[in-house]
């Protein structure tokens, strides 16, 4: 979807600002957060990628003015509601007021070592790569409503394949329903000067990684 | 979704948001608690975990024995999971990508679309990843975001940014600082930063107090 979450290019945020010595939370209300949604996606209710479309579905408004945490918090109230754990009565009570929904895969703190690690999104490939590292590849100018993970600054753009990273869940699909959908990805490079235009740094390369479906040949 | 678009609390300040959130979190928790869906414990276990265990020390710790280590730099660049996963080092990393500053090129990595960064060596990303700045600049500006961390590249670096788009994870390895020749692999640890492992950084010089006996 072309939303605000979908920064790279824009003007106006201003500078960056590194905190010195940031602590990992800013208060213990964060850390609660990153642990449900972790516990929570350990339910294999949802995947990484819907977990991302909920956050980007944010009104724009709420997207660009809540801290990082809050977002992440929004996001998972939205996902707890539309997958029928909890109401908004419930969220309004602040108890719960409503029989679970049954679930498996509770984690438990026995359990929590290995939830701390990531699992693989490589799949087995359907079909041979399309594309070879070196080959000149050109970005579809797709504008979908859903999620997807090509960014709207590299839509519509040459660049070369650098590096074939292996056939992996295609986020586009999981995120609309239709199943892993595996794909494969490349490392995509583009020169400054093709995304951003003449004026742009000819020392700068930027690159993305890029699923085949993603790619048509230049 | 779109739960929020009529929320009457989204717009107070940054200091009544801290109250809010957290009433709002506390809320969550109890519902999700109370019908069996979380156990607080496990949440306990992941909190401390990133708070006391997971972080940039670990980067640290393979940047450092790659620079002391050629044969662990070239598995390193060649297969950054399974070097990083035979080292041991912290929580297992997956689909991760060393890439390497040299004179003459400079790496930096951003996600534009979110947020991600390689959790598994790095720890949480900072607040200043995560945010809108650097997210929108880094792209078209990379020289100029390193400006505003202080960072004047040497004339004719390239720079090469990478966008994290996929579950793909980068790790930038530093170039090893001058005047470090013979330091253990424990002392070089300790030049190796969080941002330098962003690429908006670079690795601390050796000074008085770090150099070895």
């Amino acid at each position: 979807m072309n939303g605000v979450h979908d920064m790279g290019g824009m003007h106006g945020f201003g500078k960056v600002e590194p905190e010195p010595d940031e602590p990992v939370f800013h208060a213990p209300w964060e850390g609660r957060v990153v642990a449900m949604n972790r516990a929570m996606g350990h339910l294999g209710l949802w995947t990484i990628d819907i977990g991302r479309f909920f956050r980007e579905s944010l009104p724009p408004h709420v997207y660009l003015g809540s801290s990082y945490y809050k977002k992440w918090e929004l996001g998972l109230e939205d996902l707890c509601v539309r997958y029928g754990l909890i109401g908004g009565d419930e969220l309004a009570a602040g108890h719960a007021l409503h029989p679970a929904r049954p679930v498996t895969c509770v984690l438990t703190a026995a359990d929590a070592p290995e939830a701390l690690s990531r699992g693989s999104f490589e799949r087995p490939a359907p079909a041979p790569a399309k594309f070879k590292a070196g080959d000149r590849v050109r970005t579809r100018n797709i504008n979908p409503p859903g999620h997807t993970r090509l960014p709207r600054y590299a839509r519509g753009h040459a660049g070369v394949v650098e590096c074939i990273r292996g056939c992996h869940v295609f986020p586009d699909a999981v995120a609309a329903g239709k199943g892993e959908d595996p794909h494969w990805l490349y490392t995509v490079v583009f020169e400054a000067r093709e995304l951003w235009g003449e004026a742009a740094d000819p020392a700068v390369k930027v690159s993305i990684d890029a699923w085949e479906p993603y790619l048509e040949v230049a | 979704m779109n739960l929020h678009r009529h929320d009457p609390h989204h717009d107070h300040g940054p200091g009544s948001e801290l109250g809010e959130m957290q009433l709002r979190v506390r809320a969550l928790e109890t519902i999700l608690t109370e019908k069996g869906y979380v156990d607080p414990k496990a949440l306990d276990f992941i909190i401390d975990a990133y708070e006391t265990r997971i972080g940039p020390h670990i980067g640290a710790r393979i940047v450092a024995r790659a620079w002391a280590e050629p044969d662990f730099r070239r598995a390193l660049m060649a297969d950054a999971t399974a070097a990083v996963g035979a080292l041991g080092a912290g929580s297992r990393a997956v689909h991760l990508i060393a890439v390497e500053n040299t004179p003459q090129l400079h790496n930096m990595v951003v996600c534009t679309l979110c947020s991600c960064y390689p959790w598994e060596v790095l720890g949480l990303p900072p607040v200043w990843y995560k945010a809108a700045p650097y997210r929108s600049r880094a792209v078209i500006d990379p020289r100029g975001v390193l400006a505003d961390f202080g960072v004047t590249l040497p004339a004719g670096t390239d720079i090469r940014v990478w966008d994290s788009t996929a579950e793909t994870r980068y790790l930038v390895l530093p170039m090893r600082p001058a005047g470090t020749e013979g330091w253990s692999e424990e002392q070089l640890a300790t030049l190796v930063t969080r941002d330098s492992m962003i690429g908006t950084g670079l690795a601390h010089a050796p000074d008085a107090q770090r150099a070895a006996p």
